[in-house]
């Protein structure tokens, strides 16, 4: 063992395995009777790249990583012309996992060109057998590659057109590697020494002991990879390229060398296939790890208690699947409608809201619904300490918060010279505090693990639309709305979204929990009635506006108006801010 | 219904619970053979054929059947999608059939609600409706306003979590009153409806117009008055993320003083009454 790898990989059990020439460097983490998983690394890499996804899998599983041949620390073939191909990596893995796991299936995971391997190893016959599952991350199987570009080619639609251009363009890299010497040339000089910078740059990985210091010649030896393979593959496509085992698709959508539109028609070679979709790009394993060590223990765990597939049923279920979800004023309206939609999502829910048993309930259904745990919380969102207490919990009992959603309000309505010192302390607090206490606990939470995030912040059409009727109110969430758009543009750098989401007139109790200023108690009653009528009869479901925020955390929006007298609005303040103005003056109908 | 309970009246009961509990007998049959693949017509034709069989000549309506997410009428925008379609039923589907026979003039109208294999959300959700049952009864004997009592049936589907879909029913009603329907040799429908019952019902309407209530239990201001006497078909139906669960059974509304005589259901040995008992 080098004192290097120790470094990296804690605790790692090291061997070295002879195989066709070869010599590999295979690493083993956690206690061998658990299922055993095996990590294969892509270009240019080495093993280590999954150094910080492997120690979070070695607490449930078996986990075994090595080195490509002609990475890391394991040998090169000679001569390297011919040395790479699918096959003879085929025989590699064979002779790791008959030495790890020779009684038992492995479960199979490929990151970049591991994943491309790893197609191979899954849909070759004398594999058969071997493998209990694979998932697959940033690498498509060069056979059904094959298959995707001739069809296109054959039959080219402006689509399929489109498509091909796309991926064309974003394999570059893939042409240039074919070039003789150059790159070796270029890897060995200065690009090697400036891709760690280049990686921080424009692929967002967090700095530290990866890359490894054998990069360039990992990287010079990779290229025979593509060069071995790529074009022999790419013209004859195996056309019984089936997957024998279940197959998890983890697609990041923000991947600059590969389109996401390759795996489309995934079904038709894969019987059992889970998709994941998660916001980042390539460089998953050091830029995600809680979120794949999550599906992954999920999917190994799925598949060792023989389900083939796991997935929830809503519409957004492969992008928050696992998610640990965070709704505020969840006992009720909104909020507890968007805790359903994220529970039929698959996500984990956490609903706080100061109505314990409305909590409970939300929480209860939300179980009822896919999501596979929930949990109901009880806090005052305006009280900072109860917050404080309420994130050290979530933080310590349920993990880090993926998306966060400030929805908690209340309503208040009454000419500015009825509305009390105290209501506007009330609903401030409400309203703005308890979001700011949101974003400050759960969203500093977030930035610090580093690994992205989304945050929705329940604003009102009323930000942008004075009324009044609504002073109080309006300034609340007209405060919630910027508040929004500050914060999108401090966290954009960390791959943490925020939306602000404006709802209209939406059928939900805050009209009949609302406080209304300079009436006495018989007449607040009277016109909570009856504004609850008006939007009764108005009838805008909740449930929309879930789909508005699961919608707007997927695409990243910035503020998303719900409902159409929201939209119009919307579109009056920056086109015709003096009608809106207008609209200001008008009496309510209550 | 204008007097107190008499041996008349018990005898009168005992017609409208007789052919109540034939309705649901009809369900459980069609139920038990409902499989993967049945569509709502025939699962619809299935009742209708089961009662027919057994006597029934008219209807109140004709039978209903609604599978998956029609359950919770997801997407209804006119009244003729109540109808059966070709829909097929899964297994884990949720379904609901409705039926409104009328055997020897009297009349019933039930909805039952199950689901092929288990579904975790329906059950919920029919266990969640026995809080409504209970208090629908509990505020009747008050003899609050049926429109303030439908507003705290709204009330307690939002608390639970649920959406209101009787609201999707002609003029959102909760319930409405049956009652002793004429024989005919010839009993033709109207868009589902047999013109008796409907005649009935208009003429209830008639008269409830000028005497301030309306034999439709809705949301509307026609609703603000106490329980009339007479029989009410009550059917809250929950709804809940694509899934629905419903029952409807016969109300009897008296004007006796005793709270207990006022207001009682016309049957407690029914099918979902028996369940949460057993759940107990």
């Amino acid at each position: 063992m080098t004192g290097f790898s120790q470094s990296v990989l804690k605790g790692a059990r090291e061997r070295r395995i002879r195989t066709g020439g070869v010599e590999l460097c295979v690493a083993e983490l956690g206690d061998s009777g658990q299922p055993t998983v095996v990590l294969v690394h892509g270009y240019p890499d080495s093993k280590e790249v999954w150094s910080e996804v492997a120690p979070r899998l070695a607490e449930r599983f078996h986990v075994v990583l090595y080195d490509v041949r002609g990475h890391g620390r394991s040998t090169a073939p000679q001569p390297l012309r011919g040395g790479f191909t699918l096959e003879k990596l085929t025989d590699d893995f064979l002779a790791v996992i008959d030495t790890v796991s020779p009684d038992r299936p492995v479960h199979v995971v490929g990151h970049d060109w591991g994943s491309v391997q790893s197609w191979e190893f899954v849909t070759v016959k004398r594999t058969e057998g071997r493998i209990a599952s694979f998932t697959s991350m940033s690498g498509p199987s060069l056979d059904h590659f094959g298959h995707w570009i001739s069809k296109r080619v054959k039959r080219p639609t402006p689509r399929r057109v489109g498509q091909l251009l796309g991926q064309g363009a974003k394999s570059w890299y893939v042409y240039l590697l074919h070039t003789p010497v150059l790159p070796e040339l270029a890897w060995r000089g200065p690009l090697g020494k400036r891709w760690p910078r280049l990686l921080e740059r424009l692929e967002k990985v967090p700095g530290g002991d990866y890359p490894t210091s054998s990069l360039p010649t990992d990287a010079a030896h990779g290229a025979w990879l593509y060069r071995d393979n790529v074009r022999a593959r790419l013209r004859r496509p195996r056309p019984d390229a089936y997957a024998h085992a279940p197959v998890q698709l983890i697609t990041p959508l923000g991947d600059a060398f590969l389109s996401e539109k390759l795996y489309d028609e995934l079904e038709q070679w894969v019987p059992q296939l889970t998709r994941r979709t998660l916001p980042a790009k390539h460089w998953i394993p050091r830029t995600r790890p809680d979120q794949l060590a999550s599906w992954i223990t999920e999917f190994v765990t799925a598949t060792e208690g023989g389900k083939n597939k796991v997935q929830a049923t809503g519409r957004y279920a492969e992008r928050f699947g696992g998610q640990l979800v965070l709704v505020t004023g969840a006992g009720s309206g909104i909020g507890r409608a968007t805790a359903f939609a994220f529970a039929e999502a698959g996500a984990r829910v956490v609903a706080v809201d100061r109505d314990a048993e409305a909590a409970a309930r939300t929480a209860e259904l939300s179980r009822l619904v896919g999501a596979p745990e929930a949990w109901a919380e009880t806090a005052d969102v305006s009280d900072e300490h109860a917050m404080e207490k309420l994130a050290e919990k979530v933080a310590t009992e349920y993990g880090v918060v993926d998306v966060l959603v400030n929805n908690a309000g209340i309503g208040l309505s009454g000419s500015f010279f009825d509305t009390s010192p105290e209501d506007w302390k009330k609903v401030l607090d409400v309203n703005l505090w308890g979001v700011i206490h949101g974003c400050r606990l759960f969203g500093k939470q977030m930035a610090e693990r580093g690994q992205g995030g989304h945050i929705v912040n329940t604003a009102s059409a009323a930000a942008y639309q004075p009324s009044k009727a609504l002073p109080a109110y309006s300034t609340s969430k007209a405060a919630v709305l910027m508040l929004s758009e500050c914060l999108r543009a401090e966290l954009a750098g960390q791959g943490i979204g925020v939306s602000a989401i404006c709802p209209g007139f939406v059928n939900t109790n805050i009209t009949s929990t609302a406080r209304f200023a300079g009436v006495d108690a018989e007449e607040e009653k009277r016109r909570q009635k009856k504004s609850a009528r008006l939007y009764g009869m108005r009838n805008y479901p909740p449930e929309k506006v879930a789909d508005a925020i699961l919608r707007a955390v997927v695409r990243n929006e910035a503020v998303v108006p719900v409902t159409p007298e929201a939209r119009g609005a919307h579109f009056m303040s920056r086109f015709s801010p003096r009608a809106l103005r207008a609209i200001a003056r008008m009496e309510p109908p209550l | 219904m204008t007097t107190a309970l008499t041996g008349e009246l018990s005898a009168q009961l005992r017609g409208f619970r007789q052919v109540q509990r034939l309705a649901y007998e009809c369900a459980e049959a069609v139920a038990a053979q409902l499989q993967p693949g049945v569509t709502e017509r025939e699962a619809a034709r299935m009742q209708r054929a089961w009662l027919r069989e057994r006597g029934v000549r008219d209807w109140f309506h004709l039978p209903f059947a609604w599978f998956g997410d029609r359950t919770a009428f997801v997407n209804f925008r006119i009244p003729l999608q109540f109808f059966p379609t070709d829909r097929r039923l899964e297994p884990g589907m949720p379904f609901i059939l409705d039926m409104a026979p009328v055997y020897d003039g009297c009349t019933a109208d039930i909805g039952y609600s199950g689901s092929l294999g288990i579904n975790p959300v329906q059950d919920k959700l029919m266990a969640d409706l026995e809080a409504h049952r209970e208090l629908i009864l509990g505020e009747v004997r008050e003899r609050r306003p049926l429109r303030a009592i439908y507003e705290d049936v709204d009330r307690l589907m939002v608390r639970q979590g649920y959406a209101n879909r009787h609201r999707a029913y002609p003029f959102g009603v909760i319930a409405h009153k049956v009652d002793r329907v004429r024989q005919r040799r010839w009993s033709p429908h109207l868009f589902g409806f047999g013109t008796q019952s409907l005649k009935g019902l208009a003429s209830d309407a008639l008269h409830g117009h000028r005497d301030g209530w309306s034999p439709l239990w809705s949301p509307h201001r026609f609703s603000d008055h106490p329980p009339q006497p007479g029989l009410w078909a009550v059917e809250p139906h929950l709804g809940f993320r694509g899934t629905g669960a419903k029952f409807e059974e016969i109300l009897v509304v008296t004007d006796s003083r005793d709270p207990e005589e006022s207001a009682f259901w016309l049957d407690d040995d029914l099918p979902h009454v028996r369940r949460w008992a057993e759940d107990k």
